[in-house]
């Protein structure tokens, strides 16, 4: 009986060390995103290549669930475990479920940080923010204001599901800053969960049931989409618009109709390329995440954090007819 | 009966978009109905074709996957070449539904499996293509060409030609499954394919051509679905084989075979169309309106199968005092 259990915990070590990330030359980064197939997240990849290619010894793993669910990522974060990857940068579906997978994952020696969407503190060593929260309501309550021109009206908001923590984060600020935009008057937030079809319906509903409605931000890609659409396809361009956060390669042809004439979002190159190299300093023990303490994100300076550990890493960029042609080429 | 039962759930969508229009009256204003009726199109589309399989005691659960696939097809074929007519980009995604289609109906027929055995397998291999003919990405908008987009929303005698392409195909089961060989088939395959056999059809066979009806739809609405949301991507129309089978069911179509009608399964679609619409513009919090419409969806199956028995029950005492 105990020569059996000392086989079992031999070979459990032997088979630790062959996985181990020591024996690895090249270090392995994966780029855990919420879910596979997004434009935003391909964007990040080609930056963490960027990255890869700069530090030289580093093979990038791009990978996620299919569908954005905390369950996905939670197998895949145990599968790049197994696997023996040396630092995981995830952007979470979900802020607390990740936390005990990816504690487990530290305890094995993993690296982990999280970027665009973080992780609860306890599951990560740094969480590096698009841009700051703060920054990106006031952002998109200003681009709001803009679009009311000087006249008030109702602003509504269709986020993506009630569980994204960003999402609800920027919602926040919007509501308690809305008042330095006294043009702005928010009158409802709505889920469309991340789906064309429900995005499409919710954006309808507000239209119907705000006959005064001159504004919709939506902080979310597949959301400023379809209400764009469905402003367009009711004949609404000139009276209802179309602002927040979107993809310039989706948005150009609603920048070009009118139905969204600005909207605003980071670079997720840079983004990419940022978590990469900071997942790198802190897996090869150049750099440790301390409160108040700075981290390099190579060619674009260093990311300030907080008590939380966290820092944004720009302030959001603003698309409109004058740049779109440009960056809607780029991702 | 069977008309009975059509005109009363009719009654109840009727009550239905009646309460919704009492509490925000510029639901019911005519251009949002149709606009309601336009949104609804490809669920109508796809329940029709849903109802067939069903029919003959089988499932489709592969029918968005279908789309998605389709879907993602016909786009990269657009963004590729710009120059194919409309017409024969519908006509192919309609041919690559039914493809999809035959290959389910081939596995029901041919090789004896389960319906859902085999469109639960299909399902993830459908939407395992889509995203590997995609890539992972998405074909968007402004990748497709205008006249690939615009031709659903062109509008005819004052309705988007979606809503057209859904009147025709209403039109073409209403005609095709009451007053055709094959339509009354597939009622005989599934209500007792004992005696259908005896009656010289072909149940595996019926099956088969349900499949490719279901196939041939679901491609066809995998093009509306890219231009409707002017994107393609593997998430297109994720989960909605479940919406299509629930509009099956709260219109009245027996999931155990031989039971439903057109009016009953378009009856369904258009509810369910109305619950979801309807939803996000009365005051119900977003939180609650999943529970809703899943409420909804039970209490239509349950007034349902109440109506199913009590005509089970009059049709013995009709032939007992007969």
């Amino acid at each position: 009986m105990k020569f059996l259990k000392s086989l079992a915990i031999g070979s459990a070590l032997a088979l630790a060390f062959a996985v181990s990330p020591a024996s690895a030359a090249n270090v392995k980064i994966a780029l855990l995103v919420k879910n596979l197939g997004n434009g935003f997240f391909d964007a990040a990849a080609k930056g963490a290549n960027e990255a890869a290619k700069e530090l030289g010894n580093v093979d990038i793993i791009y990978t996620g669930p299919a569908k954005p669910t905390p369950e996905g990522q939670i197998d895949i974060i145990n599968q790049l475990v197994a696997q023996g990857v040396n630092a995981i940068a995830v952007s979470a579906n979900d802020a607390d479920a990740l936390v005990p997978a990816l504690k487990k994952a530290m305890e094995r020696g993993v690296t982990v940080i999280s970027f665009d969407s973080g992780v609860s503190k306890d599951g990560r060593q740094m969480n590096l923010l698009a841009s700051a929260t703060q920054l990106i309501g006031d952002q998109n309550l200003k681009m709001a204001s803009d679009l009311l021109n000087g006249q008030k009206g109702d602003v509504a908001i269709l986020s993506a599901s009630s569980t994204a923590t960003n999402q609800n984060a920027w919602i926040e600020v919007m509501k308690k800053d809305a008042g330095m935009f006294p043009n702005v008057n928010l009158v409802d937030t709505v889920y469309g969960d991340d789906n064309d079809d429900k995005s499409l319906a919710e954006a309808k509903g507000l239209i119907q049931k705000y006959p005064n409605l001159k504004v919709i931000i939506a902080p979310t890609t597949v959301g400023i989409r379809q209400a764009s659409v469905v402003v367009e396809d009711q004949k609404l361009v000139g009276k209802v618009f179309v602002t927040g956060l979107g993809l310039p390669s989706e948005m150009i042809t609603h920048v070009k109709s009118g139905a969204s004439p600005s909207f605003a979002l980071w670079n997720p190159i840079d983004l990419g390329y940022a978590a990469t190299t900071i997942a790198y300093n802190l897996a090869t023990k150049k750099e440790t995440a301390t409160a108040g303490g700075e981290l390099s994100m190579g060619k674009l300076g260093k990311v300030k954090l907080d008590d939380d550990l966290s820092g944004p890493m720009a302030p959001p960029f603003v698309f409109n007819a004058s740049n779109i042609d440009e960056f809607s080429k780029v991702y | 009966m069977r008309p009975n039962r059509d005109i009363l759930f009719g009654a109840v969508v009727f009550v239905l978009i009646a309460v919704v229009g009492f509490i925000r009256p510029s639901f019911v204003w005519p251009q949002n109905l149709a606009g309601l009726f336009n949104d609804t199109s490809v669920l109508i589309m796809l329940a029709l074709a849903q109802m067939t399989v069903i029919l003959t005691k089988c499932i489709d659960l592969s029918v968005a996957a279908n789309i998605a696939l389709t879907g993602v097809l016909v786009a990269l074929v657009n963004a590729a070449f710009p120059g194919v007519p409309v017409p024969l980009i519908m006509l192919l995604a309609a041919g690559i539904g039914l493809v999809l289609g035959a290959f389910n109906g081939a596995m029901v027929w041919l090789v004896g499996i389960p319906s859902i055995v085999v469109t639960l397998g299909t399902l993830s291999i459908y939407r395992g293509l889509a995203f590997v003919a995609s890539g992972g990405t998405s074909i968007v908008g402004h990748q497709m060409s205008p006249e690939f987009l615009a031709l659903p929303r062109a509008e005819f005698l004052g309705l988007p030609m979606m809503s057209w392409f859904a009147i025709v195909v209403i039109a073409i089961f209403a005609v095709a499954i009451r007053g055709t060989r094959t339509g009354r088939a597939f009622y005989a395959a599934g209500g007792n394919p004992t005696a259908a056999v005896y009656t010289g059809i072909d149940v595996g066979r019926t099956q088969f051509i349900a499949f490719c009806v279901s196939g041939t739809v679901a491609g066809f609405c995998g093009y509306l679905w890219a231009t409707r949301f002017s994107i393609a991507n593997v998430d297109m129309a994720n989960g909605f084989e479940l919406d299509v089978i629930a509009s099956c069911v709260i219109g009245g179509v027996s999931i155990s075979g031989g039971i439903g009608t057109v009016a009953g399964a378009v009856l369904g679609a258009i509810f369910f169309g109305v619950v979801r619409n309807a939803l996000p513009v009365v005051y119900i919090s977003p939180f609650w309106q999943l529970a809703v419409s899943g409420a909804a969806i039970l209490a239509a199956v349950i007034v349902n199968s109440g109506r199913e028995k009590r005509a089970g029950r009059l049709i013995l005492k009709e032939a007992a005092s007969a």
